[in-house]
């Protein structure tokens, strides 16, 4: 049975409109609680309503108007003091819709709210994707592998210290801004990267729900904060590393590692569109604006990778010199890891290894994963072996242990010396 | 406005000169916080602030039975406790968290920011 146009509209409306809905109620009654039941509730009579008496003109305005009565008639149902002062509220009734920009600022001030740095970052995570990204607590117990019951207690808490606590409605002042956008950023990218390299050994190697999800919000970010550099580089980042999405794992499920990828298989218009964003990037920062940040210079790497038509055309000194800057912003052990893949591929295996060999990564799998590569390409098969051993060990995606079983298996026999 | 009441936790030990490992150390923290209680004033945040004595001078009382059953000591053993707090009027958590990170610093400890609940909760109890 094909969806009908009314069933099209309504998932279109809810993908479309949620967030707004959710943060134009919570602007104008205060609470967050509050206003995603009422939202809720007005999808629930859109279906209800909408196939018996057609799509309204306006979606958006009608599930607003919808959920904003049923906001007020719970108000005045459990208004039982203070009658006056809820009157006064009330008064509110008949506003005018809001202007498009006022709207879109109510979205900017949800998400900066579900993303507060008084939340723990797991709970920013369900938070922004329940009230921004509209997926129901199931949905996001199941993304996430936690139990509903343990899913919709977080939310709920979260929800209680928001309002108990009084966590602001709004985006922050220039000074807090770089910062708490930095919060919002890395949320989606945390979505973003649980989708692209799901853990588990029941799930999906790669799960689009959630890699759609996160570049929905991300474009959304960077619409509301054009100017906001590293919105544009995660953006980027997101869209070149989604289009090589169908060439990553094989029809057995394996994982397809950048240097075996069809690229031919890689979606095109995500890579246009990608590699249009980090000129933009590269544009601003050369007229003056500040300089890259983690995620402009990730997109950049990206955008090297992506634009080599074949894998020995990989400006592989571009990519050691985008990784020094990375890793003059980010001295984590990770970053320095992929900076010593790039080293090897300019400067050889040995090299690479010895960069490789002094970071303290020992309970992570891609470290292991990359010792075992360098080693093999040095002929020293038995303690590649080893490396591949500990790395399937620690592999938490079923496409990579798979990936990396076949490259134990293709070991030589012995030691080349 | 919200009341939130910002406490500072500190080693259940003390020493010579309470939490601080020397009197100008000690001497100086009570210069920032003072100043910082000062400002709290002035921007008409402050309610209420003071320091305990040490918690061994605690006792705990269970006046729900018959008689009253004392225990000397704090209610609950940790080796750190509550060593003071104060209590502000602020319009949101981003200005207690702020308050609270100064109040930190001049008092040289880790601050808990939490807020007293509201006459709308209560109404919400009792409507329950």
């Amino acid at each position: 049975m094909t969806p009908s146009p009314v069933d099209d509209a309504i998932v279109r409306a809810h993908r479309e409109e949620w967030a707004r809905v959710v943060a134009t109620l919570t602007r104008r009654f205060g609470d967050l609680g509050l206003a995603e039941d009422c939202a809720a509730e007005a999808f629930a009579t859109a279906v209800e309503r909408w196939p018996r008496d057609g799509v309204p003109p306006n979606p958006g305005a009608w599930l607003t108007t919808t959920a904003a009565r049923k906001a007020i008639d719970r108000l005045r149902r459990e208004s039982r003091r203070d009658e006056k002062h809820q009157e006064a509220r009330l008064l509110f009734d008949d506003d005018p819709p809001a202007p498009r920009g006022a709207i879109d600022d109510d979205r900017l001030r949800l998400l900066f709210t579900c993303c507060h740095p008084a939340l723990a970052q797991e709970t920013r995570v369900a938070l922004t994707l329940r009230m921004v990204g509209g997926l129901t607590v199931p949905e996001i117990a199941r993304a996430f592998l936690v139990q509903e019951t343990a899913m919709g207690q977080r939310i709920t808490r979260a929800k209680a210290k928001i309002k108990a606590a009084h966590v602001p409605y709004r985006v922050p002042t220039a000074d807090d801004l770089p910062a708490r956008l930095d919060g919002v950023l890395t949320v989606l990218y945390l979505v973003f990267n649980e989708g692209y390299l799901a853990s588990g050994p029941g799930t999906d190697p790669v799960r689009h729900d959630l890699t759609g999800e996160a570049i929905r919000l991300t474009r959304l970010v960077r619409e509301l904060l054009p100017g906001a550099g590293e919105a544009t580089g995660l953006l980027a980042l997101m869209l070149l590393t989604e289009a090589r999405g169908p060439a990553r794992v094989s029809s057995t499920g394996e994982l397809v590692t950048l240097d075996e990828q069809d690229r031919g298989a890689w979606d095109r218009d995500l890579i246009d569109e990608g590699h249009a964003l980090v000129r933009d990037t590269l544009v601003a920062v050369a007229a003056g604006g500040p300089p890259p940040g983690r995620y402009q210079l990730l997109a950049a790497i990206n955008a090297v990778h992506t634009y080599a038509r074949d894998a020995h055309d990989t400006d592989w000194s571009q990519v050691a010199t985008l990784y020094d800057r990375l890793a003059a912003l980010d001295p984590s052990p990770v970053v320095a890891l992929n900076r010593a893949v790039a080293v090897a591929q300019v400067d050889g295996p040995e090299v690479g290894l010895a960069l490789v060999d002094r970071l303290p990564l020992d309970g992570y799998h891609a470290f292991h994963a990359t010792r075992a590569d360098l080693l093999r390409r040095l002929g020293r098969s038995a303690q590649a072996r080893d490396a591949y051993d500990r790395a399937i060990e620690l592999a938490g995606n079923t496409a990579e242990a798979a990936y990396l079983r076949r490259r134990r298996g293709q070991l030589g026999a012995t030691d080349a010396g | 406005m919200t009341r939130y009441m910002l406490s500072v936790y500190g080693p259940a030990e003390r020493t010579a000169y309470g939490s601080y490992p020397s009197k100008e150390d000690m001497l100086e923290s009570f210069a920032d916080t003072g100043a910082f209680n000062d400002r709290l004033v002035a921007d008409g945040y402050f309610v209420f602030a003071d320091g305990l004595a040490e918690v061994a001078t605690a006792t705990v009382v269970d006046g729900q039975g018959d008689e009253p059953v004392l225990s000397d000591g704090p209610y609950l053993e940790a080796k750190e406790h509550l060593g003071g707090f104060w209590i502000i009027d602020a319009p949101d958590l981003d200005v207690a968290l702020r308050l609270a990170a100064e109040g930190s610093r001049a008092c040289r400890g880790k601050v808990e920011v939490r807020p007293f609940s509201t006459p709308d909760e209560l109404q919400a109890l009792l409507d329950s």
